[in-house]
Formats: C-alpha cells, structure tokens, sequence
C-alpha cells in the first residue's frame, strides 16, 4: 500500500475503534488512537500474515503486550479481514467473543492473549526464540504501552531478549506520553527509554512521528537489516490522534464517547476521510 | 532387611526430561538460575540447544514457555515452587493458564523438606494457588516412578501442567510390575475398613508406615495415594469416605487450599464425613535438616501415627 492508501486505512480504522469503544460504553480509545498508526503499518504492510489462514505456523506473529487497547487491535483485525467489522460494535458485550482484553482462543488474528501488563513482551521473546529453534522465518512484533515499561518484567523479557540475540523480535514502544494517572515523566518516568533499550542490547530507532507513515516504514525496513540483535522501535505519538476532543487528554485513557460525544467523533474522522481523498 | 533405594522426585524429573528430550523433538527445557539444584542440568548435558537458561526471572521465563508453545513447542519451565506458583503466579494465570496452552512446569523444591534454606524457601502453598487456575493439572507424584510417569504424563496432556517435586529422597514405593499412571486416578495402596487416609507426594511413603502402626493397634486403615490433585479423582474418594465414614488428609502442603482442601471440596456435597488434615497448620515453616522437619511438624510415619490415632480416639 502506498502512503496514501494506508492513511485512509487508519482512517477507516480510527471509525471501528469509535464505534466499538462507544457501543461498549467502556474501553480504551486514547491508546488505541495513538496506535492506529502502528497498527495499520503493521497489519497492512509489514507483516506477513493471511486472514484466511490464522493460524499459519510460518506468519508473522503480533502481541499487543499493551492489551487494553484491544480495540485498536480489533478494529486492525476487522478491517484485514479476519472478522466482520459489524462485531466490533459487540465489543465487551456479555457473550461476545471480543473480550475487553484481547483473547487468543476466540479471536481469529489475535496470536497472543494480553492484557496484564508487561507480559505480552515475554510471550513475543518466546515466539521469537521458538522461531530460531524450529529454523523458522518468522518475525515477531510486540507493541508496549510507555506506562507499561515502568513493569519490571518489560525489562526481564529485554535483558533476555538482547541476551538470546533475537533478532526476529520488533519491540515497538507507543510513547504517547500519557498514563490514566498523568503524564509519565509524573508518575514515574520511564525517560530515557531509548537508552534503556539500548543497554539491554537492542538495536534503537526513534521514531520522531509514530503517527506518520513515511517515517515508520523507513523504521520497521532498517528493523529488517539489523542482525544479532533485537530492535526497539521508540514511537512518539499523540494520544487519542484524529478525534479533536480526545486528543492528547489523559482522561480519554479510558473513557467511551456518549452518544453526542460520538457523533462529532465520527464527524471529524468523516472530514479527515473527506480531506483524504481529495489528495 | 536390605536398604530400601531413595531417590528425589527432583532427579527423576531431570531424567525424565532426557528420556522425553530423546523421544520428542518438540521438548525444550527452561531453568532459572538453578539447573542443577531443579535437576534439569542433565537435560542441558544431553541436549545443549534445547535447554534454555532464562537466568534469575522466573515471571519473564513463564511468559517466554508461553510464546514457545504457540511456536509449537512444549516447553517445561523449571523452578523452585516458592518462584513457580508464588512468584509468577500471576504469569501462570495469565500468560498460560488463560490462553490454554501447552506448558508444562516442573516445581521443585516444594514443602518444608527444603530443610535449611528455611521459611523463603519452603512453599506450603503451590497446590491451593495452582488448583484454583481453571484449566490446570496438578500433579504430585510420591517417587521416583511415579514422578517419571507424571512428567511423561504431562507431556501427553494437551494444555497447562504444574508438577510437584521434592528435594528430599524419598523410598521408592511403586516398584511393581502392574505400576500404570493414569493422569486423574487415585491410587489406592492399602485397604482398610476404619478410616481413609488420602495423601500424596513424600507423604504417601510416611501414610504406609504409619498405617503398619495403626493395624498394629487394631485401626485398619485405608491408603489412597493422589498424584492428580486437580482433576480430583472425586469418584474414588467419595466411595472411600462412604465405606469407611471417616478421611484423613496428608500432605507436605499447608492444611489451606491443598490436598485436603480439594478432597473436603468433594466431600461436602457427595459424602460429608468428618475429615481430619494433616499437613502445615497455617504457619510457615523453618530451618532444618528436612527429617526433622518432617517430624516437628508430625508428616512422618511416627506423626502422621499419632494424630490418625487421636482422630479416631
């Protein structure tokens, strides 16, 4: 997909995140905002993977360590194709199988079941090992929240990691700045992440715009060259990107829209869609 | 009378593992800093490349079976109980137990017959955590043969096992020629008609002694051996609390949540009889040579003794 194509993917992305997020009357916008970007990248250009054949042993693999921001997931998923993106409005619904955390024995496309924080990390280090013992291709890519690196294990999994030389893994973190109780250099501040990465024996790349395409394409193809070590791609990104009023406020960490909140959501995603085929 | 062999079920896990690395491909082996006290050292011996040292992070080495058994390999996790079921609970939850998938974890160094490392150390509390984990086996084999059995068991088992080994050499008590393990089945050991005793790893060995004592006084006890904790073999135990009316429990586990915990669960609403538990009476436990731990806290042959024969006094 060329630049344009994948903005317009994101864009419709941006939508199945609203809409699920506001139909469940709970989740985690904000986050999964931040990430669309990521998501679509990865989904749509990066990885190897066929929606018709899920569990494939030879795909790419992807662990949304920073589970609560299913939605982004979900929505990425529906719009690859792996399910119907009418569920997503089932999302968090009693008896749906788009649980509020992403659920590996019910939803097709999702590789790993996330969402305590700091663990999905641990699991990718794992596919990723197992890729090496089996002579197998694949990569493994895991996104973190920038709160969630304050979880100790985030650095067990990096120091094994660099230690085992996976350099099938892409470890990407969504720095968007923000945790539900502030900013994170507040709370407690993970900063420098980079060069926590790097003394972990990872090959670094800061991504100046997490949310523009251009950049992260040249990020995840230098990831591609790096032998003998995994790579930590550093996103900075805008929490809540696309949607005006959610747009780098904490309290949309966790919040769903009401129902006129929604409506200018979807209106401002509609005239971002507008200005984009215009282009 | 000659010298009855003694053996840990930590070494037979270590052999085991060897015999199953040469079998299966698929089998890889992860420790923590502590090959060769989980015995999984003589696995890395014979099968370098499949053995993985995730050094001193037990959390992050669940996490990385985990990720390895979506990749279609069946990893056994290998740690001392106090860091598999307490310190990475939360990652045996989570990462393992709620996905379902195909991990094994070898626990060693359970119960107070850690002896000198002490209370840390000693976890009284493996059993009642990893019970409550929908979904999760729970093994606790009494000797050598049935330890090697259970870990072959849990290979064939298609989802998450914890299994429970000691570091003490225990007798060798299941050397017959008709031994089987069936995953889920109780054992029964000794028929009796007074009372049932239910027990499991080295404790199963001590029950048989002090039920020779019993019989001697006239008490005649049933044995049963449960190396499947959970699932329960509810069916067996039932029958045996309905044709004696009275159970004992005895386990080197705290009387909370284990062993005697999951056999009460059963009998409350199938045969409620009295039941008296033996194990660690809600305290931890202590530095010592691991025999005399036994002893202080009655889960020898002499203890288990003395306190059957209060409860049916």
């Amino acid at each position: 997909m060329n630049t344009l194509e994948l903005q317009k993917t994101a864009n419709e992305i941006r939508k199945g995140i609203v809409s699920g997020v506001h139909a469940a009357k709970a989740g985690h916008p904000g986050g999964s905002l931040s990430a669309t970007e990521i998501f679509t990248y990865l989904y749509f250009e990066e990885m190897n993977v066929d929606p018709e054949n899920p569990k494939d042993p030879d795909r790419d693999r992807f662990v949304l360590s920073k589970g609560h921001t299913a939605p982004g997931l979900y929505a990425t998923l529906a719009q690859r194709g792996y399910f119907p993106k009418e569920d997503l409005l089932t999302l968090r619904h009693l008896g749906s199988y788009l649980q509020g955390h992403p659920d590996m024995k019910h939803i097709p496309g999702v590789d790993m079941s996330s969402g305590s924080l700091g663990q999905g990390i641990s699991a990718a280090a794992g596919m990723a090992l197992g890729a090496k013992l089996g002579q197998k291709d694949f990569r493994v890519y895991t996104l973190l929240g920038d709160g969630e690196i304050q979880e100790g294990q985030v650095w067990e999994a990096a120091m094994f990691a660099g230690a085992k030389n996976l350099d099938n893994l892409v470890v990407i973190v969504d720095n968007n700045g923000l945790q539900i109780d502030g900013p994170v250099d507040k709370v407690n501040t993970p900063y420098p992440i980079d060069k926590k990465f790097e003394a972990f024996n990872f090959h670094v790349i800061n991504v100046a715009d997490g949310n523009d395409f251009d950049q992260l394409r040249a990020a995840f193809d230098e990831a591609r060259t790096v032998k003998g070590m995994p790579t930590a791609i550093i996103a900075k990104t805008l929490k809540g990107k696309g949607v005006s009023f959610m747009e780098n406020q904490v309290g949309w960490h966790g919040k769903a829209p009401n129902d006129e909140e929604y409506k200018i959501a979807m209106e401002d995603l509609e005239k971002a869609g507008e200005a984009l085929c215009q282009k | 009378m000659s010298e009855v062999k003694k053996i840990a079920t930590r070494e037979s896990y270590g052999n085991a593992l060897v015999e199953l690395g040469k079998e299966h491909e698929d089998v890889v082996v992860l420790d923590a800093d502590l090959a060769e006290a989980t015995k999984t050292g003589v696995f890395r011996k014979a099968f370098p490349e499949r053995h993985i040292d995730c050094g001193i992070a037990e959390s992050n080495m669940m996490g990385i079976a985990a990720g390895l058994s979506t990749a279609g390999k069946v990893p056994f996790a290998s740690t001392f109980a106090m860091f598999a079921a307490g310190r990475a609970f939360e990652q045996v939850r989570n990462s393992i137990g709620y996905p379902h998938l195909n991990v094994k974890i070898g626990a060693t160094h359970a119960g107070i017959s850690v002896g000198e490392d002490g209370a840390s150390h000693q976890c009284n509390e493996d059993i009642a955590l990893m019970r409550t984990i929908p979904g999760m086996v729970v093994l606790s084999p009494s000797d050598d043969i049935e330890a090697r059995a259970c870990v072959k068991a849990a290979y064939e088992h298609q989802g998450p096992v914890y299994m429970r080994f000691g570091r003490l050499a225990v007798p060798v008590i299941n050397d017959r020629p008709d031994y089987k393990f069936e995953l889920g089945k109780g054992v029964v050991l000794r028929e009796g008609k007074d009372v049932t005793i239910i027990t499991t790893g080295l404790c199963v060995g001590y029950t048989l002694e002090a039920a020779e004592k019993l019989a001697a006084e006239g008490i005649d006890a049933k044995v049963i051996n449960i190396h499947t904790i959970k699932p329960l073999d509810e069916e067996l135990v039932v029958a045996a609390a309905k044709e004696t009316g009275k159970v004992v429990t005895v386990e080197e586990h705290s009387v909370i949540g284990g062993l005697g915990s999951a056999v009460c669960d059963a009998l409350c609403e199938k045969a409620p009889v009295p039941v008296k538990k033996i194990g660690m009476q809600d305290v931890f436990g202590e530095s010592g040579p691991a025999v005399a731990l036994l002893q202080k806290y009655g889960l020898d042959g002499e203890g288990i003794y003395c306190q059957v024969k209060e409860f049916m006094a």
